[in-house]
């Protein structure tokens, strides 16, 4: 699983660093260079096409993982690059930049837009798989995310949108409720549909999430 | 118990119709449609933002319903609001004598003229039905005890001509199980495909209203068969709606619509129709006169 990321329109890069003149850019060695986003590459890009546009690059970076602790190594390693700089443009996920934002002490911008935690599929080509919903049906859906692959979230079954296996909102999306029928079908296993789903706990993990997992469940419910 | 309840549960064949509210506030060809069927039909249904398309709210219009001495059932989607928003209209709704609801999940929001708007989906409904029974139970979705109970007459769709139908037919038996007393279909145009349907939906406790939606011309039917989920209109329909004299083919299609009303109540196919004229309303007193209903 790793964060899927898209590359902001450059226009809009430019109107959010409009202050500013000397940008220093940070890429990210994961997911960003896996989603072709903001890997050694795009980030020689983004910097060519930066100083075309009249910006003053004063240095770029492309750390393991953006999102890593070690980001904070280049404060050191780049130091008068950053001290330079007006502010650091992230090529990665919103966590890369909320990482830079805390370590590198100057203000950020994103280039990328997060989108979701996905898997690749034919290059170029990803799809979701997870919402961190914090309550997992998956045994009782064939291993196919109701939450997830269903446009509406439905934990019960399918909408009348189901067309032959496809859903309603189009653009080739299938009927994850389809899908989950076919599966569990083939495996014998159709009685599982029929079990009621009561509503979801939206708060299952309170959002903002944040957790001490060094207890078990019983313990922490105990304190 | 409401009108239309006691009209489910009389045996007769049971009326409906609906009506789709205006975009804006111009209540009054709405209020002309409710003024025409309301004396006609044992329930208007008002359409809850239909297509995800904003509307006035079907709240509104039921209401109108009421006022105007009519029988309403409130259709509720799941898509505009939370279990909060949900609860609170259903207390709205009791409170003013809206006792019929029609439980849907409601259309995705970006087949709508709101794209970008959020889509709540916090229930499904077959989850708001278990809801509904929930408060008539005296308790709301949080346990929490109610001051005054609404006891509603709940309902909810089935699609009989969906592809695959087997996950379909799964959906609509826990819509029973959660309390649905009856089922209006999607528009149903072949009554063999029907008739094997209702040999199956026979077996639950729970009254079935056919799905008419009104055909106006061979385009139509064309466009749902090819867009429109769930719907399938046969080869000979579609001909005879193209062989209509020009200017002809709603003639042709309120005469399908009668024609088939009249089949299914003489054969006792079903416990009933449920007529969606979208746009058409005009043409629905027409239609049952021509099915022999008065």
């Amino acid at each position: 699983m790793k964060t899927i990321t898209r590359t902001k329109p450059f226009e809009q890069i430019l109107e959010d660093i409009s202050l500013d003149t000397r940008v220093f850019i940070v890429g990210c060695g994961t997911c960003a260079t896996l989603c072709h986003t903001g890997g050694i590459d795009e980030v020689a890009a983004m910097a060519e096409r930066l100083t075309v546009a009249g910006k003053i690059v004063t240095g770029v970076a492309v750390p393991p993982t953006g999102c890593d602790e070690v980001t904070g190594e280049m404060r050191y390693v780049f130091r008068d690059q950053l001290r330079a700089a007006d502010i650091v443009l992230v090529m990665s996920c919103a966590f890369g930049v909320q990482t830079a934002a805390s370590q590198l002490k100057k203000p950020v911008a994103p280039a990328l837009d997060t989108l979701f935690m996905g898997k690749e599929g034919p290059a170029g080509h990803y799809s979701e798989i997870c919402m961190q919903c914090g309550e997992c049906v998956l045994v009782y859906t064939g291993g196919i995310c109701p939450v997830t692959a269903c446009h509406k979230g439905l934990l019960n079954g399918p909408c009348g949108g189901t067309d032959n296996g496809m859903c309603e909102v189009g653009n080739g999306r299938e009927c994850a409720w389809t899908l989950i029928y076919n599966r569990l079908q083939s495996q014998g296993r159709l009685d599982h549909m029929r079990r009621y789903h009561p509503p979801k706990t939206h708060n299952a993990v309170l959002r903002p999430g944040i957790i001490d997992l060094t207890h078990s469940r019983e313990e922490a419910a105990a304190q | 118990m409401s009108r239309f309840k006691e009209a489910l549960d009389s045996g007769k064949f049971v009326i409906t119709a609906e009506i789709g509210p205006p975009k804006g506030v111009n209540v009054e060809p709405m209020k002309h449609h409710i003024a025409l069927l309301k004396d006609r039909v044992d329930g208007l249904n008002v359409t809850d933002n239909q297509s995800s398309v904003l509307r006035y709210p079907s709240l509104g219009g039921a209401l109108l319903v009421k006022e105007m001495g009519g029988e309403p059932i409130l259709q509720m989607t799941c898509r505009d609001r939370n279990r909060l928003a949900l609860q609170a209209d259903l207390f709205f709704a009791y409170s003013r004598g809206i006792t019929n609801v029609l439980c849907l999940t409601g259309d995705a929001v970006v087949v709508g003229d709101h794209k970008d708007a959020k889509g709540v989906f916090d229930l499904d409904s077959v989850q708001l039905l278990d809801a509904i029974h929930t408060l008539s139970e005296g308790k709301d979705l949080a346990g929490n005890p109610l001051d005054g109970t609404p006891r509603f007459c709940k309902g909810a769709i089935v699609t009989p001509e969906a592809q695959p139908l087997e996950p379909q037919l799964l959906k609509f038996e826990k819509k029973i199980e959660a309390g649905a007393e009856f089922i209006q279909t999607q528009a149903i145009y072949d009554l063999t495909n029907f008739s094997n349907f209702m040999d199956y939906a026979r077996k639950f406790q729970v009254k079935i209203l056919a799905g008419i939606v009104v055909l106006v011309s061979a385009g139509m039917a064309k466009f749902m068969n090819k867009n429109v989920p769930g719907i399938f209109v046969p080869k000979a329909l579609i001909d005879e709606l193209a062989g209509a004299p020009k200017g002809k083919a709603l003639e042709t299609g309120i005469n399908i619509a009668a024609r088939t009303i009249r089949t299914i109540r003489d054969g006792r196919m079903a416990d009933g129709v449920h007529i969606m004229a979208i746009g058409r309303e005009e043409s629905v007193p027409r239609i049952l006169d021509l099915a022999g209903i008065h």
